[in-house]
């Protein structure tokens, strides 16, 4: 192999790709919060409503699950213009990434509630609690508690898959990438630089979270939110 | 020029694509599974190197999008001199991606067989060999079953990044029909819908192992 690598051509593109990073993480903090918000309410209707609310709030966990994000994207970026609803690349994105995670988040959150022992509840009963007090302390806060370090390694997934919108023409990292690699023809040193890069988000990305946890929860469930593995169970 | 519709012809394609995308699934379970289960039992050594480096090896491929794993496949074996199709970047990409994620699974798996069990093994003095053999790991494959299933899903759907590359499975399939007729919309709800029918079930048989394998356990 006789191949020369230049990894300094890299340097005058500089602000392609900050653009990139900045985008990428725009819209995965974006996707993080209302996904996660989202999902903390459907988790929740469909547990105190049930019924139909329940089936319907599954039937769309399950299939935003069972089909790749890639996929959806297509459906929001170039099927809903079909519908009258003419949305731009970062914006479709951003869809596309709050619907599947939105999804995730449900099913994570929903595990969580489950987890939640009837007795805790009528002890809250016992103790006088109105119904939103034991919802809010009995139920919401300790389930959350309790799937944060999950919620956290989706919410990497997420940040990592967003990458795949480049494939709708959002200007993100990835995306900002082809640009580059189009103009210099060094594929292989921009994409190493790249994807060192989403490392460096990943890591910095699962430390946030780690300190958010600990404010919220406490340093057991920060330790834990650090060496979580992404959940695969279906 | 007319525009063709989304008809008969063009779902004969979509099927005719799935079979790639399931031959790209299977090959990444097959590859994957073959390097995971090796960096599952350096996970595992008692060699406290060799135990780093197959973390490192998780960490990183879990911390780069699998999308990145491709283009480094993808522009790596061309540039390492040889000119293959794009099955071979994708099976390849899709192989390294499975591997950091099943190499997880399979560790934790292994780990949660109980300690007394190496111990009781040990004081037959069994070698650590015969250990895994015949105590540990048909222990830990049934543990690691409803996850692998469900990883399998996971599979399934990143294949579809390889349409990226230019690999024609499913969603590439879709995207050419929907050049060619321009109903989007129909297009890849149709797509969604494969996916789906390949996907839902693995995901149930993932929970109905799940079930059986804790059926003893009261909660």
């Amino acid at each position: 192999m006789s191949y020369t690598f230049q990894f300094g051509v890299l340097a005058q593109y500089q602000d392609q790709i900050l653009s990139g990073i900045w985008l990428t993480i725009k819209i995965s903090v974006l996707s993080i919060m209302l996904g996660c918000t989202a999902g903390m309410v459907l988790a929740s209707v469909r547990s105190i409503w049930g019924g139909a609310v329940r089936l319907l709030v599954d039937a769309y966990v399950e299939i935003i699950r069972n089909t790749p994000f890639l996929v959806q994207l297509f459906i929001v970026y170039f099927g809903l213009p079909g519908l009258g609803l003419r949305v731009g690349a970062d914006t479709a994105a951003l869809i596309g990434m709050t619907i599947n995670l939105a999804a995730y988040s449900t099913e994570i959150i929903r595990a969580g509630i489950e987890a939640i022992h009837k007795s805790q509840i009528e002890a809250g009963e016992a103790l006088g609690f109105t119904r939103f007090q034991i919802y809010r302390h009995v139920i919401i806060i300790p389930a959350i508690a309790k799937v944060y370090p999950a919620l956290c390694s989706q919410f990497v997934l997420m940040m990592l898959a967003s990458s795949i919108c480049s494939a709708i023409s959002t200007q993100e990292l990835a995306a900002s990438a082809a640009f580059v690699e189009s103009q210099t023809y060094r594929s292989f040193e921009i994409y190493i630089a790249v994807t060192l890069i989403y490392l460096a988000l990943a890591l910095a990305l699962r430390a946030a979270l780690a300190l958010i946890g600990m404010w919220l929860f406490g340093r057991r469930v920060a330790r834990r939110t650090m060496t979580a593995v992404p959940e695969v169970q279906a | 020029m007319t525009l063709k519709t989304f008809g008969a012809d063009q779902i004969g394609f979509l099927l005719l694509s799935l079979q790639w995308t399931i031959l790209l699934t299977v090959i990444a379970l097959i590859g994957g599974g073959l390097l995971g289960f090796a960096v599952a039992l350096a996970r595992t050594s008692q060699l406290k190197p060799v135990r780093i480096a197959a973390a490192s090896y998780i960490q990183i491929i879990q911390g780069i999008p699998v999308l990145m794993i491709l283009f480094l496949s993808y522009y790596g074996l061309s540039l390492a001199g040889f000119e293959l199709p794009p099955l071979f970047a994708a099976g390849a990409s899709m192989t390294i991606y499975a591997s950091g994620y099943l190499a997880e699974i399979w560790r934790g798996c292994i780990q949660a067989v109980p300690k007394q069990q190496w111990e009781a093994s040990e004081s037959l003095a069994m070698t650590r060999l015969q250990q895994y053999r015949y105590v540990i790991l048909p222990q830990a494959m049934r543990i690691s079953l409803p996850p692998t299933v469900g990883f399998a899903v996971q599979v399934v759907k990143n294949t579809s990044i390889t349409s990226i590359i230019g690999f024609v499975e499913l969603a590439r399939a879709g995207q050419l029909i929907n050049n060619a007729t321009f109903q989007p919309f129909r297009v890849f709800l149709a797509v969604a819908a494969l996916y789906f029918v390949v996907c839902y079930p693995l995901s149930q048989l993932s929970r109905l192992l799940e079930r059986r394998l804790h059926a003893g356990s009261s909660r």
